[in-house]
């Protein structure tokens, strides 16, 4: 079980209220991204949830039961850190087991964890090493492995992944869903980066400046984002926004339109512009394209064979059913 | 230092430094030795120079006082590095706190090290240790104790005291670096694991300190091995002070016989290097990895 309120949390530090109250559900077994731009307040809020900080006010309920002035070892949650946070001076074996002797299992029990965790987590062959002899990603798998074997309501990942190169991000991106799939326990998983956000979450919490700008599932948040700050956070490359007489045309003070709802046509078209930087990644080429009279650059997706190059004129025509609409104070327009 | 020209280049600028170092070492051993084996006894013009062959060594070892300043050496060493390590560990977590007027308590508690030793030992008999205007005679009596003659009464305690005074403030330092560069989220990882102040200190502090504490004690051995002026200014070697360098001091200035101090010192080289390997056993392990 591992149902987490937060209750008009707050956070200050000193004069400085890093979060404003806040209130969120966070469901059993869901597995829940925080995600936002670097000083946001994700952390913090994954901190107090911890218990590693305190908060300044509010209440937060872990399975219904008042867990704010519980210290972060009787809350029944485990974290990965981003910097793994590993004991140096203990094998593999030992780090993984520190949680469960602290607790006073009995030694048969905790060899048994240990095992179970290492054989799930590819370790086996690395129980007696320390960790400066394993690479990034073992030692990612380590810190996980320690928090497994505990059995936790919820587990708490602080940008589990930013130290690790982008090859092995991919891969152990699908290991932490593949474990969620198997373990089917709470996650709640910090970053700033999107694409994780969008690849492993049921719920995406996209937080600017320690406010709630939306809640949902990546396909909701990349649908209908609520306001401008999710239309241009959420998707990759960023959503093009359009403001002017163009948007005044949809009856809005600002319209978007994702790179991957224009398309390219031969002749006519709604836009033309002249063809900037392409970006070659074989199965798509993203161009970037200039004087369209819209904004400064209209980014847009098209087919990997498209052959245009630099300077070409190009035309542009927007899917019409899929353009966000955002009035004057950003917010959506239904 | 990747060619072979540059290495023998490399070698030629060494050769100096190594020079020097190797005649700064070697001359005075050489002389020590040397002297070993004499009759030598400058100021006393009755007493023939010569040869001794070992009879030096076979005196100093068969003198009474041999056995007892050795013991004496070791239980002074010994005491100061236990006290300065076990004080040290725990000012430094206490210095490591956030706290108010965290630079000027840092320096102060750095300052016994910039006292000369001659002088701190000096403020020390006088200010503290004097059984009737020391600060300790006061205090015992504030509290109608019999005030203690420190320097009779417990001579290797009160020097081992003022030995500690001294040498505390380098172990804080060394140890306070060492917290310092302690990575907060695996306490914090570790608090998660449930593990309260003591555990954690006891699995992540003090393994993360082992390497410093190793480097205090070397360091502090080697230095601790030669102490002095501590024990020339308080007690001048009487009350059973006399430590294995003091005797040496005595039989070469006081008998005016080097040869038999000169055999005394090869002693000391022998019995440092004794306790060197032994602490390499013990400690020298951490500095590895």
């Amino acid at each position: 079980m591992g149902r987490i309120q937060l209750k008009d949390v707050t956070k200050s530090f000193g004069d400085v209220q890093v979060i404003p109250p806040l209130n969120l559900t966070i469901e059993d077994g869901e597995f829940t991204v925080f995600v936002g731009p670097s000083g946001c307040g994700k952390s913090t809020l994954l901190r107090l949830i911890a218990g590693l900080e305190d908060i300044t006010s509010g209440h937060i309920e872990i399975d219904g039961t008042d867990a704010t002035d519980v210290p972060p070892a009787k809350r029944g949650l485990a974290m990965v850190f981003q910097s793994y946070a590993l004991y140096p001076h203990m094998s593999v074996r030992k780090n993984i087991a520190f949680p469960l002797r602290m607790a006073r299992m009995d030694k048969a029990e905790i060899d048994r964890r240990v095992e179970g965790a290492a054989q799930v987590l590819n370790l086996t062959d690395y129980l007696d090493r320390r960790p400066g002899q394993l690479s990034g990603g073992q030692r990612q798998r380590v810190a996980i492995g320690r928090a497994i074997v505990r059995e936790p309501a919820a587990f708490l990942f602080d940008e589990p992944l930013s130290n690790l190169d982008a090859a092995l991000r991919v891969g152990m991106r699908l290991e932490i869903s593949e474990l969620h799939k198997r373990l089917d326990t709470t996650m709640i998983y910090v970053t700033h980066d999107q694409v994780e956000a969008m690849t492993m979450a049921d719920k995406i919490v996209v937080l600017r400046a320690g406010h709630i700008e939306q809640v949902g599932s990546p396909l909701e948040l990349y649908r209908a984002p609520r306001n401008l700050f999710v239309a241009g956070f959420i998707g990759s490359p960023k959503m093009n926004l359009i403001e002017g007489p163009e948007a005044a045309r949809h009856g809005a003070h600002t319209i978007g339109v994702r790179p991957e709802h224009i398309s390219v046509v031969p002749e006519g078209g709604v836009w033309t512009g002249r063809v900037g930087v392409a970006e070659h990644l074989g199965s798509d080429t993203f161009f970037h394209i200039h004087d369209t009279g819209l904004a400064d650059t209209i980014t847009v997706r098209a087919d990997g064979e498209v052959a245009l190059s630099h300077g070409d004129q190009i035309h542009l025509s927007p899917r019409d059913d899929v353009i966000h609409r955002f009035d004057a104070q950003g917010l959506r327009i239904a | 230092m990747a060619t072979r020209h540059s290495r023998s280049a490399a070698r030629l600028m060494m050769a100096p430094a190594v020079v020097l170092l190797l005649g700064w070492m070697l001359v005075p051993l050489i002389m020590t030795l040397y002297f070993s084996f004499r009759n030598y006894f400058p100021l006393r013009p009755d007493r023939v120079p010569g040869w001794a062959g070992f009879s030096n060594y076979e005196r100093f070892i068969t003198s009474s006082s041999f056995w007892p300043s050795v013991q004496t050496t070791l239980v002074i060493v010994g005491g100061v590095l236990v006290i300065t390590v076990l004080l040290g560990i725990l000012l430094a977590m206490l210095l490591d706190q956030p706290m108010w007027g965290q630079g000027v308590v840092r320096i102060l508690v750095i300052a016994p090290f910039f006292v000369m030793p001659t002088v701190s030992a000096l403020v020390w008999k006088n200010m503290f240790m004097d059984p009737t205007n020391g600060l300790l005679a006061h205090l015992w009596r504030v509290f109608g104790a019999e005030p203690v003659a420190w320097l009779s009464q417990v001579p290797t305690g009160s020097i081992v005291m003022i030995v500690s005074w001294q040498w505390l403030p380098f172990a804080t330092l060394i140890l306070l670096t060492a917290i310092q560069s302690l990575d907060g989220e695996q306490l914090e990882a570790a608090e998660m694991d449930g593990a309260p102040p003591l555990k954690r200190f006891w699995f992540i502090i003090l393994p993360h300190l082992a390497r410093a504490i190793t480097i205090v004690i070397l360091i502090q051995t080697i230095f601790l091995l030669s102490i002095f002026a501590e024990i020339f200014v308080t007690t001048g070697g009487a009350f059973g002070t006399r430590t294995l360098t003091y005797l040496i001091f005595q039989r070469v200035l006081e008998s005016q016989n080097v040869g038999l101090g000169s055999a005394g010192g090869v002693y000391a080289i022998i019995l440092a290097n004794i306790v060197a390997l032994f602490l390499m056993r013990i400690v020298g392990k951490n500095l590895d990895a």
